[in-house]
């Protein structure tokens, strides 16, 4: 295999992998939050919107894990450095 | 397929590009200065108002209930830079509705120019809050050793904003492209809609974040009370 090869091998497989083990503990880590704020909800419903808005600052910042996870696997196939370096080696040859 | 709004470009002349991040930005930002310099050309202070002078009034004391809520006793001091991200921000994402319309937060130098205000903003509000020495002192609380991790989460936090912005408006469009191609009629439909809930979910909480950092430069640190010597 030439490194153009392993390089793409390599990315498109990680991408995979770097979303879907990425998504997994903010999934888990949401459903236990959305879980918890349901649960005080039924217990208090006048701290509602207390609560309601605590959960969305929460859920955006432990959401923001699952986006970055996202954002390299998307510059991994999208705008992959590694392999411009490539291309640009071999088109200098 | 494009990965930002910035490799769409209209016009170029040797070194400047006219890319449709500036031009949607630009837009944005005529439609929502002139749309407020036209309604509030005759305002009335009586009984009777105009429809849309109503409107404009439940956005800003909505805005500032919500800034006095997460912690800032004085929103009127502040509603005028946290005000103004979260109607871009929630702007730039309501107008995805729109054909040909790209989203400019969903580029990277869009958001990362947002978070850098938010990274200004806060020592500015807190020197103008509590002075030089007091806001340079709260860097060294509790300790003199948390100075390093005080500075670390400074700059972290401001990555976080503009990443996280970025990420979640590069993500809905690129998953109606993606779907686009896959499932033509429905599902991106159904997918847009999902993308306007979370723009505005994403805006609200950019400016919430964004208060919340500022109430914690802000906050006048009350001196330890001194230990009873007996």
């Amino acid at each position: 295999m030439d490194s153009i090869t392993i390089i793409a091998v390599a990315s498109i497989v990680i991408a995979g992998i770097t979303t879907g083990f990425g998504t997994m503990g903010p999934a888990l880590a949401e459903g236990r939050a959305v879980a918890t704020a349901l649960s005080s909800l039924a217990q208090q419903p006048d701290a509602s919107s207390t609560i309601t808005r605590t959960l969305f600052v929460g859920l955006a910042m432990i959401e923001s894990t699952a986006i970055y996870c996202f954002v390299v696997s998307m510059i991994l196939i999208f705008a992959n450095p590694f392999w411009n370096h490539v291309i640009a080696q071999a088109v200098k040859k | 397929m494009h990965l930002s709004p910035d490799q769409i470009i209209y016009w170029q002349y040797g070194f400047f590009k006219l890319n449709a991040t500036i031009v949607f930005t630009w837009a944005l930002m005529l439609v929502l200065a002139g749309g407020s310099r036209l309604i509030t050309r005759k305002l009335s202070v009586g009984l009777e108002r105009s429809r849309s002078q109503n409107l404009l009034e439940i956005v800003v004391t909505g805005i500032a209930k919500q800034i006095e809520e997460a912690g800032l006793s004085q929103p009127q001091k502040y509603i005028g830079f946290l005000g103004t991200l979260f109607l871009f921000i929630a702007t730039a994402s309501l107008c995805n509705v729109f054909p040909v319309y790209q989203p400019p937060t969903a580029s990277l130098s869009t958001t990362a120019a947002l978070a850098l205000c938010v990274f200004v903003a806060v020592p500015f509000f807190g020197i103008v809050d509590q002075g030089v020495g007091n806001y340079l002192k709260s860097y060294m609380q509790p300790t003199f050793f948390m100075l390093p991790f005080n500075i670390i989460s400074e700059l972290s936090r401001t990555l976080a904003l503009a990443i996280r912005l970025f990420g979640n408006m590069m993500s809905g469009a690129m998953i109606v492209g993606i779907l686009l191609t896959i499932t033509p009629f429905i599902f991106p439909i159904v997918m847009t809609l999902l993308g306007q809930l979370t723009g505005m979910v994403q805006a609200y909480i950019f400016s919430i974040l964004a208060t919340v950092y500022i109430a914690a430069g802000t906050r006048v640190r009350k001196p330890k009370p001194e230990p009873v010597k007996d």
